[in-house]
């Protein structure tokens, strides 16, 4: 095969494949702005004739998507601040300090990592029943405070820090909370950063648990109200994908602006350490 | 403060967390899997009643249970191998030095990975829709007589495996890129010299050396897909004619809508026992083989 013709068949094909990915997407956003109806004829239009912003306006006025989006932002920042400080200072002592049964603890938690989340939920609900926690914001922080990814993250990270600045802080009188707040914690940003990006979008995405947890409305993150919403409007297209654009839009920016953290992060956790 | 003190220091709230609310809930619902947990259990503690394995024995003879593990077996069989071909696909046009600006593509196939699962299925029940659907549309303009995607228990299943390809296939397909970009260039060049056809790359070098991608990929992607439950939610409702009930599906409902908690967490254990035994086993199959 000559060389253009290969390029131009491997470019094309990726183009395709671009389009194809992207579409439901883009054809979400464009639905989005529809009038109410324009969506349900045949042929599918593509574009709305006459752009409107009724369905986000109705959203927002009538569906209480704020108070959705607003229990999704403090869910989910809040579960993401717990879980870099617990996990940071976790996966540091795992990597740099010693400790009395750490090989066992580290093996213990290896092993941990096989369990699927959901054989812990119902357990789970029959704990945060007796501790008074079903339907509260903590019940779906709480648990996603630590995790063993997490520890496992930065403790493959923070074994690349050298000894010796460590040993060099602590000849020079530091004491331990000071060397993991000015020595370790700046040199685990980027891997913090990555950890971040994961418990976001993490909690954020996240389903099964809160929709058990939070049955209260006006508590519900957006995914379980968008759920909610898609059983009671079957027929309106045009504002399920409106509601679909505000639940995507957050976590799809912030994917783009931090791509590189998020990809190393898949492939750290993807190689066992 | 010594260094073993401040190491336990460190790790206790972290350790604390996981180990009250995920491994202490673990052995929590192997116990329950054998009570009556229900509603008056959940009020009050004491009227928990331990009933041996009636939990196990009342699943096994309920065929909800069997057409769910069945439904959710046959979106893993099918599912499994299209979203890693597609992984695969898509990482060697990217890997290809032929590609032009391969980080924009990458960028664009991964998007979906990101978006919220509830979105999206929100998003594909609409290009499913029978009679507005943007699919059927497409098929009508190739001739093809319009599919009740998720109307008809045949397609049902097939089209949520749509929706979980294109929603997972970029996650897999960077772990597949990095694995390209780390075998050694020379193995190539060995090939060429040898007078290879790209196509005998593929097979010879570029399969064999991703061996082990294989494996990783593939018990991350069948223990994902074992958890199918967002899905038949938000799509179907576990229909038509319960063809999408999936394991976690019926765990729900058996668990949080009937409050047959002690029998949801066998549904649970058992969901688990079969998802270690389908990973565990090929990674001890994968070990033995070079000595053979």
């Amino acid at each position: 095969m000559k060389s253009w013709l290969a390029t131009a068949v491997i470019n094309g094909v990726l183009v395709a494949a671009a389009i194809i990915t992207l579409f439901p997407l883009l054809w979400m956003l464009s639905v989005s702005f529809m009038p109410d109806g324009m969506s349900s004829v045949f042929p599918p239009p593509l574009v709305p004739e006459n752009p409107t912003l009724a369905n986000y306006r109705e959203l927002f006025a009538q569906q209480r998507m704020g108070r959705y989006f607003l229990n999704s932002l403090l869910v989910a920042t809040v579960a993401t601040l717990f879980s870099l400080l617990l996990n940071g200072m976790a996966g540091y002592a795992f990597a740099k300090l010693r400790f009395a049964g750490r090989e066992h603890l580290t093996r213990l938690l290896l092993a941990g990592l096989l369990i699927p989340a959901q054989v812990t939920m119902i357990p789970l609900f029959g704990l945060m029943k007796a501790l008074g926690l079903v339907n509260s914001y903590a019940a779906v922080i709480v648990p996603a405070t630590a995790s063993i990814f997490g520890i496992f993250l930065v403790r493959q990270y923070a074994l690349s820090i050298p000894d010796e600045l460590i040993d060099a802080a602590r000849v020079d009188g530091a004491s331990e909370t000071r060397i993991f707040r000015s020595i370790v914690a700046p040199l685990l940003a980027p891997i913090l950063v990555t950890l971040g990006i994961f418990t976001f979008l993490a909690t954020w995405n996240d389903f099964m648990w809160p929709l058990i947890v939070l049955s209260d409305r006006e508590l519900q993150t957006l995914p379980v109200a968008l759920a909610g919403m898609a059983r009671e409007y079957v027929q309106d297209s045009e504002l399920m994908m409106a509601g679909s654009v505000i639940t995507i839009l957050p976590v799809l920016v912030l994917f783009l602006a931090l791509q590189r953290h998020y990809i190393q992060g898949i492939l750290m956790g993807s190689v066992k350490g | 403060m010594t260094s073993s003190r401040a190491a336990w220091l460190f790790a206790a709230p972290a350790l604390t967390v996981i180990v009250v609310f995920f491994l202490l809930p673990v052995a929590a619902a192997f116990v329950l899997s054998f009570t009556d947990f229900d509603l008056y259990a959940l009020a009050d503690i004491r009227n928990l009643r331990f009933v041996g394995l009636e939990n196990y024995t009342q699943l096994l003879s309920n065929p909800l249970f069997w057409k769910a593990l069945g439904n959710t077996a046959w979106f893993v069989v099918l599912g499994v191998p299209l979203s890693i071909a597609a992984s695969l696909a898509a990482a060697l046009l990217i890997h290809s030095k032929l590609a032009r600006a391969p980080g924009i593509f990458r960028t664009a196939y991964f998007a979906p990975v990101v978006t919220t699962l509830v979105a999206v299925a929100v998003v594909w029940r609409y290009i499913f829709h029978a009679r507005y659907g943007l699919l059927n549309y497409l098929l009508d303009g190739l001739g093809i007589d319009p599919v009740d995607w998720l109307g008809d228990p045949r397609w049902s299943m097939p089209s949520i495996v749509i929706l979980a390809v294109w929603k997972n296939f970029g996650y897999n397909m960077i772990i597949f890129v990095a694995a390209l970009q780390s075998i050694p260039q020379d193995l190539y060049e060995a090939a060429r010299i040898d007078g290879s056809s790209s196509w005998q790359e593929l097979r010879h070098v570029t399969l064999p050396m991703l061996k082990p991608t294989f494996a990783l990929v593939g018990i991350l992607t069948i223990a994902g897909y074992f958890q199918l439950f967002a899905e038949p939610y938000v799509m179907t409702e576990g229909g038509p004619l319960q063809s999408t009930v999936s394991v976690l599906y019926f765990m729900y409902n058996e668990g949080f809508k009937w409050w047959n908690l002690g029998s949801a967490s066998a549904v649970a254990f058992v969901l688990f026992v079969i998802i270690l035994v389908v990973t565990v086993i090929p990674v001890r199959l994968a070990r033995q083989e070079p000595g053979r």
